[in-house]
């Protein structure tokens, strides 16, 4: 088992290092720095550009692999360079992965959960109304890109602040006016954060519950679940302890990957909603031709796909007694 | 041979003759697909929408380009039926124009990424051996990597003018293709023990040949569902470039530039980005729901699909 492991990561690692360095390469050839100051008005003296973009390693001048190189052996001492401003990307990304998780968390779990939930129940009431009707729902909710509806929970929330004179929804970053009453933070950041969130529990229960929905269907036309209930186990028995157990393997390793890759999943909501998290970085970065950034931005990507790659692993090694690791 | 065995002949000799025609495959699925209400009014969407991409700009009074000087920012009425933009453009005729433009990257990009899937996949399956190994790698590699931020970089240094757009379906192929890929192959390691497969290869046909002729189309059903889901994929996708700016660039536009740009005042004069989202959740519903009728009517261990 151990084996098994320490080789699948040796793979990971050396998956990981390869990825990153083609971004590296390609994020360096692609994004030009210097353009950053072609467009400046008075015109900067080349000279001084030149010195501003060795200092970062970004000129286009300096050999690229001798840039590759300058850039590797900073990674290998914790060092992930600077923007062409000067700005450090490794303080950039552990600041702006806690705004991800304090964004992300409730709106990905709750959407799980209740996508798990949602699925389950509508399979088994396959065809009748409250099937279809959820079924219709989770195909237009599907359809809809994430940045389509964030927008419309933006209209509708603004709609209602001029209908009711009121501010309920806030939607523009994490905190605003706070009040001077006790808790006051508290509220403020609630109120911010509740239009996201809502928008990510309907985006995630919704592909959640197709998923889940088709597992159900699958285990209860199982000949086990027959079988449960020819012995005479009543119908809600054979449901929840025998189609819904063996239903959720799939979804444990599911729900392992997306948890691990939730961070650069919601890049459309962070920007909509103004949160300075990763998603929002990694777009920034390539909007301002910050190599640096961009790059450390994807190697953080890989790491949460690959993490939940192995959290996956292990959650199938947990819940499913059939898979036996030799 | 008994009596009732000659009976038993001869029945079915006259079933055979019967006038009742047999089902051909093609004629079964499209029963089956014909079932499925939802598929059928996906697919006629489809027509409609594809019909109104390519003719649309002829019944329109405005051209996508025109500038009505004498209406900036209007709300629709009945000259601009869905508005106009802040530079006085008619929302509608820049709408059919953005729909045609993300249909065509749709479509390109699903063609284009199910074929290098059923190449790769097929042939890592059936050569195996360090191919099939190197193939596999350069899925894992694909998949590690978040595509929309390196599909974005490698735009942003592409050279930009009337045929950029075809940058961006090749960008959006390269990263489409992996898990099909997977998929294909392993349907392909069944396929490759059937003993038709193994009848050509003791006949000498060269592996190529074998892939294509014999393997591919036995996997056909699966191609055909693949694509199909791939032109929803590739459609979000590209808008989700093209709004941030990234993908299709002004002077250019697809139904994500469209709505990048009418996003940005969506709160105040929200019929910019009313219009243009709409279409696109109409277009993607509705290839999504085509691809679900497909799986259904292809796939022959479905039940969704009813019977025969």
């Amino acid at each position: 088992m151990l084996r098994y492991i320490g080789k699948r990561l040796l793979n990971y690692v050396i998956l990981l290092y390869v990825a990153v360095s083609l971004t590296y390469l390609l994020a360096a050839t692609q994004l030009n720095p210097r353009a950053l100051w072609a467009v400046r008005q008075p015109p900067v003296d080349p000279a001084i550009v030149e010195d501003q973009l060795r200092q970062y390693n970004l000129s286009d001048q300096v050999p690229l692999l001798e840039r590759y190189w300058t850039w590797f052996t900073g990674v290998l001492h914790g060092d992930w360079g600077y923007s062409p401003t000067g700005v450090n990307v490794a303080e950039q990304i552990s600041t702006r992965m806690w705004v991800s998780l304090r964004l992300l968390l409730i709106g990905t779990l709750a959407g799980l959960v209740i996508g798990v939930a949602a699925g389950a129940w509508t399979a088994t009431r396959q065809y009748k109304v409250s099937d279809r009707v959820v079924t219709a729902l989770s195909l237009l909710i599907i359809s809809t890109p994430a940045f389509v509806i964030g927008h419309l929970t933006q209209i509708g929330a603004t709609l209602f602040n001029n209908v009711t004179g009121t501010r309920t929804f806030e939607f523009i970053g994490e905190t605003g006016d706070v009040g001077d009453y006790p808790l006051a933070w508290l509220v403020d950041r609630l109120q911010h954060l509740f239009l996201p969130t809502l928008v990510l529990i309907v985006i995630g229960a919704a592909s959640m519950s197709r998923i889940q929905r088709n597992l159900m269907l699958d285990s209860l036309g199982a000949d086990y679940v027959r079988t449960a209930r020819a012995k005479g186990l009543p119908q809600r028995r054979a449901v929840m302890k025998h189609a819904l157990r063996t239903a959720l393997i799939p979804t444990g390793t599911y729900v392992a990957f997306s948890v691990a890759t939730m961070f650069v999943g919601a890049t459309f909501t962070e920007r909509i909603f103004s949160f300075p998290g990763i998603g929002q970085y990694g777009v920034d970065t390539i909007t301002n031709r910050d190599v640096n950034g961009v790059v450390a931005v994807t190697a953080f990507a890989g790491v949460c796909v690959l993490a939940g790659a192995v959290l996956s692993d292990i959650m199938v090694a947990i819940l499913d007694p059939r898979v036996r690791l030799a | 041979m008994s009596a009732s065995d000659a009976t038993e002949i001869e029945t079915l000799a006259a079933a055979a003759v019967k006038p009742q025609r047999r089902l051909s495959r093609g004629r079964l699925i499209l029963r089956r697909f014909v079932r499925n209400k939802t598929a059928v009014v996906g697919a006629i969407g489809i027509v409609l929408l594809a019909f109104l991409a390519i003719f649309g700009s002829y019944f329109l009074y405005w051209k996508f380009d025109d500038i009505d000087t004498n209406a900036f920012l209007n709300p629709p009425d009945s000259a601009h039926i869905l508005g106009t933009t802040q530079a006085g453009r008619d929302v509608l005729a820049l709408t059919v124009r953005g729909l045609g433009k993300s249909l065509l990257i749709g479509l390109l990009v699903a063609v284009l990424s199910t074929s290098i899937a059923a190449l790769v996949g097929a042939s890592a399956a059936y050569l195996g051996g360090w191919y099939e190994r190197a193939a596999l790698w350069v899925i894992d590699l694909l998949l590690v990597v978040p595509s929309f931020f390196l599909i974005a970089i490698a735009s942003r240094g592409a050279p930009e003018g009337d045929a950029s757009w075809l940058i961006l379906v090749v960008l959006l192929a390269i990263f489409a293709w992996p898990l099909s890929a997977r998929v294909v192959r392993s349907l392909t390691l069944s396929i490759r023990e059937r003993e038709y497969v193994q009848a050509a290869k003791f006949m000498g046909l060269p592996s190529f040949r074998i892939i294509l002729r014999h393997i591919l189309p036995n996997a056909s059903s699966l191609l055909i569902i693949d694509a199909t889901l791939n032109v929803g994929y590739a459609i979000l996708s590209e808008t989700g470039l093209s709004y941030f700016g990234f993908g299709v660039h002004a002077p250019d536009t697809s139904l994500g530039t469209l709505i990048g740009e009418g996003a940005r005042m969506a709160t105040t004069y929200p019929w910019i980005f009313l219009g243009p989202a709409a279409v696109l959740v109409f277009l993607v519903m509705c290839v999504n729901a085509v691809g679900d009728g497909l799986r259904d009517a292809l796939d022959p261990s479905s039940s969704s699909g009813g019977q025969a």
